[in-house]
């Protein structure tokens, strides 16, 4: 029992500590794609350090809502990142929480922070909460109808029992699992304000969703929420890890960690090339690229109803 | 226990004849509110001791001269008491404060036990006549609230669409019961049980109790009396047609589909599950078109209700394949979510009338910045937006999360209508989900955040503390109920045992008291242990950064880009919010689309946006049926107007023909 | 189920043309859909390859040539210079939205799968569904036909459909050779013809929107 609450521990701190390492690597990856040295692999780890210890500025319309939801969104982001099996499967506290409740989990996230930018009372919030609802109000179903597929073959909701089933052999090679393939990655894309989605790094206000909402916030509770986007970060490439690449976990710890250490770094540099080879998508192309997801996962399942092979 | 349970709706007929006289004195309220308060306790007490026990039934010779009035208290019927009792007990304790804002008592407070009676002995009655007495006299009670502020505009059309579907509701509600009973005239419930009605009979008395319940529930395309009557009538009224007036009329379905047709078709399941999902999007997308907070809110009651009929179709599909376990499993969501949405939505309507009251107004794009002046209203609607967005670990993602697992339990059914349309319905659950956290993501942030877009918004005061303590224990119930999801599991144990044969495994001797609806290799849940872990980490982290980093504050005016505009105008308002997704939604389904007349450059008139959205079931359905029925009666207006001979004639005419057909017949 | 490793490759190769023909329903660039047609041809290239390899029938491995070379890189090659001398390399209009076209395309496969399960239910499995996933093909090949106004694209979903064809055909295992290469040489002729129309076409009438020279049909409506 307590080697078990010292294992789900470490994986608890494991995630937050490789979260932000993981941003500074696709960071480094686009900057070096674009012939720049780039920030150093750590310096996400100096900016949160810089931002934690500065003044906070609340503007003077600023609710309670805004003060307590940096820490809403991040603890939330942290639970569900750490229900996801990373380097072991079958962990202490695992089975409280299954695919669906990940996924409405990173919803109340979502929902906190939009609630949060609406609190302003400026315009700002207004287009990013109701830009970054429109592409929950796609990617989200895709998500589930993913879920969907995936517990349909493993016979299971929960992500232990799918990472052990998927690395079994009886899994195969499904049509239903490449195109939940192929639909995650494109939500996971939207769900992390990615390119071709939206542009982390921009300054246009225009052309901004998730930074929209995050517009007024400085100082511990910016801190915080940047520290909960890269966590949502990796628990969208442990999830893909564990599901559809499971190697590594019947190794033992060691073993595991490593194996998930070379997926976050192949992850990482594979988003950064990802990013830098397309352009970013205007607003209203959003829809379709996200509806496609949802078809393409819809159909996914609808092959798993009804002819049973597939 | 029955014998109790009908002395409570006794004792609420005899509130409603003092409230009929003591209406316009001050203690009248006191009286008709707090009596209806402790006589809905009353009756939740008794439903909850009689789940478990065995179903008591009793005869009274009242009514028809052969059959007499029937009443049953079985476990289905114990439940939905349970339901009615809660809702009710809510919206009195809210109405002791609330109804002090009444400007004509005497309209109200003499209908509003009369509406609480009608709904409680709607679940008692077991037989045809009792039943449909009963639902007339619920009807009526609400039309007559609906009409008690019958000068405000819109008010008087709405109780109009309202008397005129509720009597449609009761057309084919007795059609259904004609059907069952038969030739041999048993209007009993239990004659109906004993007379196994044959499949023909059974399926088309389904497909009518869908039709007529279904009207009186909100599905769609028999809704459109919803959002037009729940906010017109006062909002402690409101609340209990949304919350608990939907539910009896869920009750009337389950206890036609279920208990007195027999075994269930397969095509039956596929045409409640193709209701059930439509109507759950398109209730979802009309609320997020709404900028009226009620009517955003009844709109938002006609997807749960779609939620609701995906559930029971689900278990129609399951009992119809031999499937008992899995019927259980999606009879347990359907119910926990009965219950769930009578509680956060009789919640959020609270909400919104505690806002009228405190402002006057209804209309979300003339508040906001509410958080500051109401905070405590400002909490409890907060957290009845995110129960029923179905965020964890509230109450609204335990039924969801249920639905999910009933939907994944057997995708090898043998019949392609089901192959097709459960995965379907899975899509357009999850779809509506979504919808319904943007939705309320948009109610919440556009009323109660972001600055004041009026004065009225800007000098709101709390309210009074009877409303509040109703806002704060439903609340705590949404709380509640998501955290320890196995009490409300085990106490639908009897319901579905009742109905299906059998029910779900015990959960309250679980470790940690998760739940685990079918095997816990499968899928299990624990609310507990996510609220614990979530409100955990949040308070250390905070506690952990203030200690060593910062906790340092500065209060200054907001980003504007360096274009300062104090106008709270140039805020969003409801419906900027929804633009992107009317975008991409409603021009399908609404044909929305917008008219831009920008001044040419140099002119300083005012730029106009004008947006357009067409009801397309209003258009397609029933303004044809109205003109209809306008030109017939238009037609038949000659006959006013006819001279004595002529109405002889057509006596004369009648006679022959009767004589004739009779003739014909032997 | 579990299936051999032969089983599980054919079916993820028609899957995959399946989410080839929806990837060509989602695109609204001239360029990128011959390009999705060139990976359609790809596709069903190895498809044919690997069907010749587990049913041990060496003529099929002509045809997967037959589809590399004319599909795979001749037509699309032909098409792209099509469209530079058409000078219409720009957005295509497609007369429904995508969201609904692509709703519509599920609904075609879940009833092509309707159809063609029970109907050879006591086929070759391996046959069955490759089978159903062709006509899924094909329907997906008419709907991108149906729902766009270039002729180009129109020509792009005709030999999408002919693809599903192929692939029902190997997978059925009962097409000679011979058939198929007077079928490749049939759908050659019918290109070049098409191609010289579309010039004359566009040399009398300057355009090749179908809604435009819907006026030019002589009977006024």
């Amino acid at each position: 029992m307590i080697q078990d609450l010292l294992v789900q521990g470490t994986q608890m701190a494991l995630v937050l500590l490789l979260a932000p390492l993981l941003t500074g690597l696709v960071r480094k990856v686009k900057a070096r794609l674009q012939r720049r040295r780039g920030p150093s692999l750590i310096q996400p780890y100096r900016d949160l350090n810089r931002l934690l210890g500065k003044e906070v500025v609340l503007s003077e319309n600023a609710s309670w809502l805004f003060r307590t939801a940096p820490y809403v969104i991040f603890a939330v982001t942290w639970v569900a990142a750490a229900l996801v099996p990373t380097f072991a499967t079958g962990l202490l506290f695992s089975w409280s929480g299954d695919l669906i409740a990940i996924t409405a989990l990173l919803g109340s996230a979502r929902f906190v922070q939009a609630l949060a930018a609406m609190d302003i009372g400026t315009s700002f919030g207004g287009i990013g909460a109701s830009r970054e609802v429109m592409i929950a109000s796609l990617a989200e179903p895709a998500m589930l109808m993913i879920v969907l597929s995936v517990a349909l073959i493993a016979g299971s909701t929960q992500l232990s029992t799918i990472a052990d089933y998927m690395a079994s052999s009886a899994a195969g090679l499904r049509m239903s699992l490449a195109l939940g393939l192929v639909a995650f990655i494109v939500v996971a894309l939207a769900e992390n304000a990615r390119i071709p989605v939206d542009n982390p790094a921009t300054h246009l206000e225009l052309t901004m969703v998730h930074e929209a909402m995050v517009l007024e916030y400085s100082g511990r509770h910016l801190a915080m929420i940047e520290l909960a986007a890269s966590l949502k970060l990796l628990l969208y490439v442990s999830v893909i890890a564990c599901i559809f690449f499971p190697f590594g976990f019947g190794g033992g710890y060691a073993i595991g960690l490593l194996c998930y250490l070379v997926k976050l770094g192949v992850a990482g540099v594979l988003l950064g090339v990802f990013e830098m080879s397309i352009a970013k998508m205007r607003v209203f192309r959003v829809p379709n690229f996200l509806g496609a997801a949802l078809m393409l996962s819809l159909l996914g399942v609808l092959l798993l109803f009804v002819s049973g092979g597939m | 226990m029955i014998i109790p349970a009908l002395f409570c709706i006794a004792a609420l007929l005899c509130l409603s004849v003092a409230g009929a006289f003591f209406a316009t004195t001050p203690s009248g309220r006191t009286i008709v509110y707090g009596g209806s308060l402790l006589v809905s306790i009353a009756s939740l007490l008794i439903a909850l001791l009689s789940i478990g026990a065995a179903p008591e039934t009793v005869t009274l010779p009242i009514g028809l001269p052969w059959t007499g009035a029937n009443f049953n208290l079985d476990p289905l019927a114990a439940f939905f008491l349970a339901v009615v009792g809660l809702g009710s007990a809510g919206a009195s304790l809210y109405a002791l404060g609330y109804g002090r804002h009444e400007h004509e008592p005497q309209r109200v407070l003499p209908f509003y036990p009369l509406f609480l009676a009608g709904l409680n002995l709607v679940v008692l009655a077991a037989d045809a006549f009792s039943f449909l007495f009963a639902w007339e006299l619920m009807s009526l009670a609400s039309w007559a609230l609906v009409m008690s502020h019958h000068r405000e505009s819109g008010n008087a059309h709405a109780g109009y669409v309202y008397i005129v579907m509720a009597s449609f509701s009761g057309l084919v509600l007795l059609l259904c019961f004609g059907l069952l009973a038969g030739t041999t005239g048993g209007y009993a419930f239990s004659a109906i049980r004993a007379g196994h009605p044959s499949s023909g009979v059974a399926a088309l008395a389904l497909l009518l109790a869908l039709i007529g319940a279904g009207s009186k529930a909100g599905v769609v395309p028999l809704h459109v009396w919803l959002p037009l009557a729940h906010p017109a009538a006062p909002s402690h009224v409101s609340a209990l047609m949304s919350g608990v007036m939907t539910k009896v009329a869920v009750y009337g379905f389950i206890r036609i589909a279920f208990d007195l047709v027999g075994a269930p078709t397969w095509w039956s399941a596929v045409i409640v599950l193709a209701v059930g999902g439509i109507t759950a999007v398109l209730g979802v997308l009309y609320a997020l078109m709404e900028h009226d907070l009620k009517r955003l809110l009844a709109y938002h009651t006609v997807e749960n209700i779609g939620i609701i009929f995906i559930g029971l179709g689900l278990a129609l599909a399951f009992a119809a394949n031999q499937l008992p376990a899995a019927a259980a499993l999606a009879l347990t969501a359907a119910l926990f979510h009965v219950f769930n949405h009578s509680v956060f939505k009789s919640l959020l309507f609270f909400g919104s009338g505690a806002v009228l009251t405190a402002t006057g107004e209804r209309d979300m794009d003339h508040l906001g910045g509410l958080i500051h002046r109401m905070p405590k209203t400002a909490l409890t609607f907060l957290i009845g937006c995110m129960a029923i967005s179905a965020l964890p670990p509230l109450n609204g993602f335990v039924s969801e999360w249920l639905t999910f697992q009933a939907i994944l339990l057997h995708p090898d059914l043998p019949q392609w209508g089901l192959k097709i349309m459960i995965p379907a319905d899975g899509a357009l659950l999850a779809l509506s989900a979504a919808l319904a956290a943007a939705c309320f993501v948009k109610a919440f942030g556009v009323t109660f955040l972001g600055r004041p877009r009026t004065r009225a918004a800007g000098q709101a005061r709390e309210v009074d503390r009877f409303s509040l303590y109703a806002m704060f224990g439903f609340a705590a119930l949404c709380l509640l109920a998501g955290i320890f999801p196995g009490v409300m599991i085990d106490l639908l144990g009897p319901v579905t045992q009742a109905l299906t044969g059998t029910h779900l495994p015990t959960q309250l001797g679980l470790e940690w008291l998760s739940i685990v609806p079918i095997a816990s290799a499968r899928s299990s849940y624990n609310g507990l242990l996510l609220f614990v872990f979530v409100a955990g980490s949040a308070s250390i982290t905070a506690l952990v950064i203030h200690r060593y980093a910062s906790r340092s504050v500065r209060r200054a005016p907001a980003w504007d880009c360096g274009f300062p505009d104090p106008r709270p105008i140039t805020q969003y308002t409801g419906a900027s919010f929804a633009q992107p997704i009317r975008r991409v939604f409603g021009t399908v389904v609404f044909r929305a689309h917008e008219i831009v007349t920008m001044p040419p450059p140099g002119d300083i008139g005012p730029a106009r946006i004008e947006k357009h959205l067409s009801d397309l079931i209003w258009d397609g359905i029933y303004a044809p049926i109205a003109d209809v029925v306008w030109r017939l009666s238009l037609a038949l207006n000659a006959l006013q107007f006819l001279t004595i001979r002529r109405y002889l004639t057509f006596v004369f005419a009648a006679l022959v023909i009767l004589l004739l057909v009779l003739a014909l017949w032997q | 189920m579990t299936h051999g490793f032969d089983f599980d490759v054919s079916h993820m190769l028609a899957g995959g043309l399946v989410l080839a023909s929806f990837a060509m329903l989602y695109q609204d660039r001239l360029y990128a859909l011959i390009n999705v047609l060139a990976l359609h041809a790809l596709i069903l290239t190895l498809s044919v390859a690997w069907q010749a390899y587990i049913q041990q029938a060496p003529h099929l491995y002509v045809t997967a040539a037959i589809a590399l070379g004319f599909k795979a890189i001749i037509i699309p090659m032909a098409l792209r210079r099509m469209v530079h001398r058409l000078g219409i390399h720009r957005e295509i209009e497609t007369v429904v939205s995508i969201g609904l076209t692509m709703l519509a395309g599920i609904a075609l496969v879940a009833l092509s799968l309707m159809v063609m399960l029970p109907v050879t239910a006591h086929a070759d499995p391996v046959a069955r569904e490759d089978i159903a996933l062709a006509l899924s093909v094909v329907l997906i090949g008419l709907l991108i036909m149906v729902t766009r106004r270039n002729a180009v694209s129109q020509v792009v979903g005709f030999l999408s459909l002919e693809n599903g064809v192929n692939l029902a055909a190997t997978g059925a295992q009962g097409m000679p050779l011979v058939v198929e290469i007077s079928v490749a040489f049939s759908i050659l002729i019918a290109f070049i013809v098409v191609g010289i129309f579309l010039f004359r076409i566009r040399e009398r009438f300057d355009t090749v929107d179908l809604e435009a020279l819907d006026r030019f049909r002589g009977e006024r409506r």
